[in-house]
């Protein structure tokens, strides 16, 4: 899967809604997969997992920070993306399918906070660059 | 068996009975042959699919996806008894249609996007959380009778 040139101007346009939001779109999407894949709760065990809590907010603006830097070098992924592939490899080691619920919940963000900027075009490369992430940071689990 | 809350029950006839079934059933189509467009494999007589505009506007795809959402309400009409009300279509969909079932999971997630886009902050996480129990659960349903 390959983001053509119209994939990255699209990605870039679409991100640019979350600007300015990152925390508040990051701890959402966190929040809708933990309620939608409760599985997913397994992976922090330590949260305080009430609404809004201190801690879902901190690390939903790192997921969401890290996306946005993704974005600014989306032409090299792998580069951008190496430190935190390392890590989800060596230390942290989430099973692979738990990026798709994630990406999943991020789409549902979107959506719900800027529908008519979510066009199916739109969709389509914001999906495929999340599963872009998502292959990236898996790529040296084995 | 599924086991539906009062909430969860409550949380999907809401819903149901606020969605245009016509255009929700239609975009979320649309949307599935545009961002998958593998999907577009069981749809060759539907005549112009060429470009993402073009899937919007097809008169076929719209129908279809109309459709399709129609049937979905029957699994919300029969929330107790899904796999039974699928189990004619799910043979239809293997031994006629021979679909693949993750087109049914990938569906379902589009649907989600569809009704998060149609209705904002309402669809809260776990209005979302419920209706993603429901598809799966109707996805399932339609895989059942695979052979």
């Amino acid at each position: 899967m390959v983001l053509s040139m119209e994939d990255k101007s699209n990605v870039k346009a679409i991100w640019g809604k979350a600007s300015g939001h990152l925390e508040e779109y990051g701890a959402e999407a966190l929040e809708r997969m933990f309620c939608a894949y409760p599985q997913t709760k397994i992976y922090f065990p330590h949260f305080d997992m009430s609404h809004n809590s201190a801690q879902i907010r901190a690390h939903g603006k790192k997921v969401f920070s890290a996306l946005h830097e993704a974005v600014n070098h989306i032409d090299d992924l792998p580069g951008a993306l190496c430190r935190l592939s390392e890590l989800h490899a060596h230390s942290l080691r989430v099973d692979p399918v738990n990026f798709k619920f994630l990406a999943h919940c991020v789409l549902v963000v979107f959506a719900i906070h800027h529908p008519s900027a979510l066009s199916p075009e739109i969709h389509a490369s914001l999906d495929k660059f999340l599963c872009a992430v998502s292959a990236v940071l898996t790529s040296k689990y084995r | 068996m599924v086991q539906w809350s009062a909430e969860e029950k409550q949380l999907i006839t809401s819903i149901w009975g606020r969605i245009n079934v016509e255009e929700v059933g239609g975009d979320a189509l649309a949307r599935l042959l545009i961002v998958y467009p593998w999907t577009q494999r069981f749809f060759s007589n539907f005549g112009n699919l060429s470009s993402p505009t073009a899937i919007i506007n097809n008169p076929k795809v719209r129908a279809h996806g109309k459709k399709v959402l129609t049937s979905f309400g029957d699994a919300v009409k029969n929330l107790d008894n899904v796999k039974g009300t699928f189990a004619k279509l799910s043979e239809l969909h293997c031994d006629k249609l021979h679909v693949d079932p993750e087109n049914f999971r990938l569906l379902g997630d589009i649907l989600n996007i569809v009704l998060a886009a149609n209705l904002g902050k309402e669809f809260t996480p776990s209005c979302q959380a419920t209706w993603q129990k429901l598809v799966g659960v109707v996805a399932h349903a339609l895989a059942r009778k695979y052979h």
